[in-house]
């Protein structure tokens, strides 16, 4: 079966969503990034979602429970590039996310990740 | 409905055409539908006189007033009242080019027929001139609602622009009441425009919306909640002293950031983005308000 890879980067975990989700993939996805996450003492989480065209209930809520996992094991989740048709439809499905961050592209997605790691670090952006 | 005496009343039409589209004009005249200065004497003679002429030949050729013979008739009437509703006539107006010519035509009967013959043409006229009435109603309010269709396409496509106010910071000033057809322009064109210049926070300006009730208020969270999916803060402008006390009294709850006036929530957006706004050395304050 098919995997997402999981990248690691420093303290980071960076997840490139490039094929269309199905359910399964889904699941397996949010199964290893748990385990990564433990493994490496990520205290970061990115996933790049900029070319997924099509979602669902069920993948905007397996975003939502990563988020919740990752906090859970301290490490902040960022979801960057959501497409603007997909952000309306996870918002007419009533799913808005309140728990999880998000960014335009990845370059300011690691920086909000970068200024958890080091608090003193200045991006460049401020109180985001 | 076929007539009996179609081709008769056809041929007395014809016979007598001048006489009856003076008296037409006549009557025309006297109700007023020159009064406007809309429509000259000549041009309603030039249509009383094209129009006579075609109900004749219909007429003649067959009484049915749905049938195939009536359609130039038809056509020309259809024509009539989508020009009247384009130039501003009144229905009143409109219907009164078909069912004055009752009048004219009924003297015209009387005088050369007598008894039942006579009663059953009047109806025959009667009936046809109220289906024709009716008929240029009909074609006159269906383009009325043409141009009410076409307007709102036009204030939808208007009323939305996206603008950039600096590197990363959009505004979007809404006019207009905001219905969910509208709504759905405008979030659309927003989050298409966050993604284009890859702006980090938007500012949506509501000075020009008249209303805000519950469902307007929640068109408004949704698109909020979309942008924050994107990656962008938006910052709620402009909501009027009035439209807040209702919202409150409502029930409605924004909870977003909102600011009084376009230039508050310009500037903490400025702030956001790690930017302020200072006096160019040697100018003189312009006034005590802080920028």
């Amino acid at each position: 079966m098919d995997r997402i890879p999981i990248l690691k980067l420093g303290e980071a975990l960076l997840v490139t969503i490039q094929v269309d989700m199905h359910d399964q993939l889904a699941t397996a996805l949010e199964e290893d990034l748990t385990n990564r996450i433990v493994e490496v003492g990520a205290k970061g989480v990115l996933i790049d979602i900029s070319s997924l065209e099509i979602v669902d209930s069920f993948i905007g809520r397996m975003l939502d429970s990563i988020a919740a996992v990752s906090r859970m094991l301290d490490a902040e989740t960022v979801v960057v590039g959501m497409r603007p048709a997909v952000a309306i439809t996870l918002v007419e499905l009533g799913l808005s996310m309140p728990g999880v961050k998000t960014a335009l592209d990845v370059d300011r997605g690691m920086a909000i990740i970068r200024r958890r790691i080091e608090p003193g670090a200045q991006a460049g952006l401020s109180d985001y | 409905m076929a007539m009996e005496g179609a081709a008769d009343l056809g041929e007395l039409l014809q016979a007598n055409q001048e006489k009856v589209a003076a008296e037409w004009l006549a009557g025309l005249r006297d109700a007023g539908i020159l009064r406007t200065g809309r429509l000259r004497e000549a041009e309603l003679s030039v249509q009383c006189g094209s129009f006579l002429s075609l109900l004749g030949k219909a007429l003649t050729q067959g009484g049915d007033p749905t049938g195939a013979a009536f359609r130039p008739v038809r056509e020309m009437l259809s024509e009539l009242s989508r020009s009247r509703a384009s130039q501003g006539f009144t229905p009143r107006e409109t219907a009164l080019f078909i069912f004055s010519l009752k009048s004219p035509l009924n003297t015209l009967l009387r005088q050369t027929m007598s008894g039942d013959p006579l009663a059953e043409a009047l109806w025959d006229v009667n009936r046809m001139l109220d289906d024709l009435g009716l008929e240029t109603m009909e074609i006159y309010q269906r383009s009325r609602e043409e141009v009410i269709v076409r307007q709102q396409q036009e204030i939808a496509e208007l009323s939305t622009p996206v603008v950039e106010l600096w590197q990363g910071i959009l505004a979007l000033p809404l006019i207009g009441t905001l219905d969910s057809q509208r709504t759905q322009v405008v979030m659309e064109n927003l989050l298409q425009s966050i993604v284009d210049r890859s702006a980090e926070i938007a500012i949506i300006d509501i000075t020009g919306v008249p209303t805000v009730d519950t469902l307007t208020a929640q068109h408004l969270l949704k698109t909020v909640s979309a942008a924050r999916l994107m990656g962008a803060d938006c910052i709620i402008s402009g909501i009027r002293p009035q439209i807040a006390q209702t919202m409150v009294h409502l029930g409605v709850e924004l909870n977003v950031v909102s600011k009084a006036s376009l230039a508050d929530a310009f500037a903490l957006a400025l702030r956001r983005v790690g930017r302020s706004v200072t006096l160019a050395r040697g100018t003189p304050a312009p006034s005590d308000r802080p920028v």
